[in-house]
């Protein structure tokens, strides 16, 4: 099936249903994808017609044009992507839903009121989301007229009185957890209702790192927009970067050189690497394996080492810029990854064989925090999670960007849904990638590692969607006249992820949290931006 | 079990005397570190780490401390749960405006005499985030501290130098009790 199959008789139907739909240009910023106009009165029926056309809810965001709002939702089907874009005015700034027809929209367009003012009229819940009380809810930061600065108090209080769904009975007792958590990790508010040790209900408060991202991108030249999306979840520097650069790269028209797009796939593909064996680490950790916790903290410690040795930085953070790459890669870090990527394959295996067929960890992880394919898919689940639960999608092999369209990228997917089966689908990507890196390495071409890079004449926008590690990754951009960042928007995939980790946890007992959390592990501050 | 401890001695120690592959001035540093931890944390550092609104890049160095190569725990040094079982506040930024509050509590909540160190350019400056309407930028805006760790992220070693400097800060008086 071609990608753009279903779009006619998409666009029919609304056609039919009084729906003034108009396909707009896509330029070289946002095509592959498509790009339709509707109007906001007819936006609720554009939503109800993409679900049962069996579309999966991607991302929306809003962009400041002056008069008017125009807001976006991206949807994707058999590997095409559509761009839906509506005005509401400034004055009037209202809105049907998305939510009622995809739970995967409930938060970001809560997103959209607290941080543009547009009011969704039947979002089925109206509590704020990513404010609380940073600003006031007569204030909205995305708006051009609102300042950087913001008007904040010398002191900004705790955020007390937010809703939370309270549960009452025989037995029930809550327990909120954070923002502050027990270990190393990123803040955010769990509270649980649960009877005994079972979790009854699990609700998440997030936003508390929400620092201004968006904002700080008004403004910026592309470098400065690439430093920022570096930042935006530190552990996934390069999926972001790529993203924005992409993006910016797609609407100025630029070419990047294939050496530095095929360096880039080296750093997403070790990024992809570093994240898993960290994290199937943690997941040991938690379940008190700490024999596996130091071997793959050991195993990542080293990889680390050879991301500094060979591109500058252990995280590799701001090895992407508009245009190419910062660095050019040495022989001798060519000829250090593939003897590491020699002495890891046996040492993965053997772990692996460890961890699968130890009685005390099957026990813990087999069966916990199941997320059903039916789930799954209702959400649109990203990244392993999706890959676990059945979802076949990687956007590498699905809608491919340069140097994939050239290479096999094999997808693991599992059906089993539990932390066990999120383990193996990192486990298996892991040596997916060992053999993409020598690929690509084996078939890196001399030449420029970077183009020098020329603004955009005019207004222009840019999509780029990468698969990160943690999945699907996106970036919206539009260049001001004068060739700065007039808007950034990245969709990190926690944000699809996050509720799903509180369906999930449901009847697992409460000590079960933080193992299935960290199976998940979604972005704080991607989600929170 | 058997596998699992063939696996062991087959890697064996692999924990690093912080020898040169950095720089040659780091292989005291972590004598210097157990030294002081021994004499004036009695042997004993508790850590407690705070996310203010980093992107998790300086958490996922911190975290490092942990593994095998760096062994923070051998010079006496761990991270605790619990702000009350802390000596010392490793801080990173910039501290969102979210986070604000949650930052002063955990900093109360912090017996004294304790330490704070504000880590990572963004919680020593705000760095790339700055002060914002959402954003309060460098940990000191919020909370006093007594000394930063730059980077970003610092490294695990530039964490256990820093670490160590802070200490010693304390030894000369300069502490944020003390203000």
């Amino acid at each position: 099936m071609r990608r753009f199959d279903w779009l006619d008789p998409f666009l029919g139907r609304l056609v039919s249903e009084d729906v003034a739909v108009r396909e707009l240009p896509a330029g070289t910023g946002l095509a592959p994808a498509r790009v339709i106009g509707v109007d906001a009165d007819d936006w609720g029926k554009l939503g109800q017609t993409a679900r049962h056309w069996g579309c999966r809810w991607v991302g929306c965001w809003g962009d400041d044009v002056g008069e008017h709002f125009h807001l976006y939702s991206c949807f994707e089907k058999d590997r095409g992507y559509l761009l839906a874009r509506t005005a509401v005015r400034r004055l009037t700034p209202i809105l049907p839903s998305h939510a009622p027809y995809f739970a995967a929209a409930d938060r970001a367009e809560r997103h959209l009121q607290d941080l543009f003012g547009v009011a969704f009229g039947d979002h089925p819940d109206a509590r704020r989301w990513i404010r609380h009380q940073a600003w006031k809810d007569s204030e909205y930061p995305l708006r051009k007229d609102f300042p950087l600065a913001g008007h904040p108090q010398p002191q900004t209080p705790a955020d007390n009185h937010y809703k939370f769904l309270f549960a009452q009975g025989s037995g029930v007792c809550e327990i909120p957890v954070g923002p502050v958590h027990a270990s190393i990790i990123e803040p955010g508010h769990f509270r649980f209702q649960a009877i005994g040790e079972t979790v009854l209900h699990l609700e998440q408060r997030l936003g508390y790192v929400h620092k201004g991202t968006e904002k700080l991108a008004e403004g910026r030249d592309a470098t400065g927009l690439a430093r920022l999306a570096a930042r935006v979840s530190g552990d996934s520097t390069v999926a972001h970067s790529w993203a924005a650069c992409m993006a910016m790269e797609k609407a100025a028209g630029l070419e990047v050189p294939a050496r530095a797009l095929a360096l880039r796939a080296v750093m997403a593909e070790r990024e992809r690497i570093a994240n898993h064996l960290g994290d199937i680490g943690a997941i040991c950790s938690d379940v008190s394996f700490s024999f596996a916790f130091y071997q793959f903290s050991r195993l990542r410690e080293l990889w680390q080492r050879v991301n500094r040795a060979a591109f500058g930085h252990r995280l590799l953070m701001d090895c992407i810029v508009p245009g190419g790459v910062a660095t050019d890669l040495a022989t001798e870090a060519i000829v250090a990854q593939h003897e590491q990527i020699r002495t890891f394959r046996p040492q993965l295996a053997r772990l692996m064989d460890i961890l699968n067929t130890s009685p005390t960890v099957e026990d813990r992880l087999i069966g916990t925090g199941k997320l059903n394919p039916e789930l799954a898919a209702e959400f649109g689940a990203l990244g392993y999670v999706g890959r676990a639960s059945g979802i076949d999608l990687d956007v590498r092999r699905d809608s491919p960007y340069a140097p994939y369209d050239a290479l096999t990228v094999p997808v693991p997917v599992h059906r089993s849904g539990d932390v066990a089966a999120r383990i193996l689908v990192r486990a298996e990507e892991i040596s997916n990638s060992f053999a993409l890196i020598e690929t690509l390495l084996d078939k890196l071409v001399p030449g420029p590692t970077h183009a020098p890079w020329v603004p955009p004449a005019g207004e222009a926008t840019g999509l780029g969607v990468v698969e990160g590690w943690r999945g699907e990754t996106l970036a919206f951009v539009r260049f001001g006249n004068d060739g700065h960042i007039a808007r950034y928007y990245p969709r990190d995939p926690s944000t699809i992820n996050w509720p799903l980790l509180e369906l999930l946890i449901h009847e697992n007992i409460v000590p079960d949290f933080p193992v299935c959390n960290k199976s998940v592990n979604g972005s704080y501050s991607g989600n929170d931006l | 079990m058997l596998r699992i401890l063939g696996k062991v001695q087959r890697i064996g120690i692999i924990t690093e005397s912080l020898s040169p592959w950095d720089e040659p001035a780091l292989s005291q540093i972590g004598e210097q570190l157990k030294a002081a931890v021994g004499g004036r944390f009695r042997g004993s550092l508790a850590i407690r780490q705070v996310d203010a609104g980093s992107c998790n890049g300086c958490e996922l160095e911190i975290q490092a401390l942990n593994n095998p190569y760096y062994g923070i725990e051998r010079f006496g040094v761990h991270f605790v749960a619990s702000p009350r079982h802390a000596d010392l506040l490793l801080v990173t930024g910039p501290v969102s405006r979210h986070m604000e509050e949650a930052l002063r509590r955990v900093h109360a909540a912090t017996p004294d005499p304790k330490l704070v160190i504000a880590v990572g350019t963004c919680g020593a400056t705000g760095g790339e985030f700055g002060v914002n309407y959402a954003s309060a930028g460098a940990v000191s805006n919020v909370v006093p501290v007594d000394a930063v760790i730059t980077g970003c992220p610092p490294t695990p070693l530039d964490l256990m130098r820093g670490i160590l400097e802070a200490i010693d800060a304390r030894k000369a008086g300069r502490t944020s009790a003390s203000r």
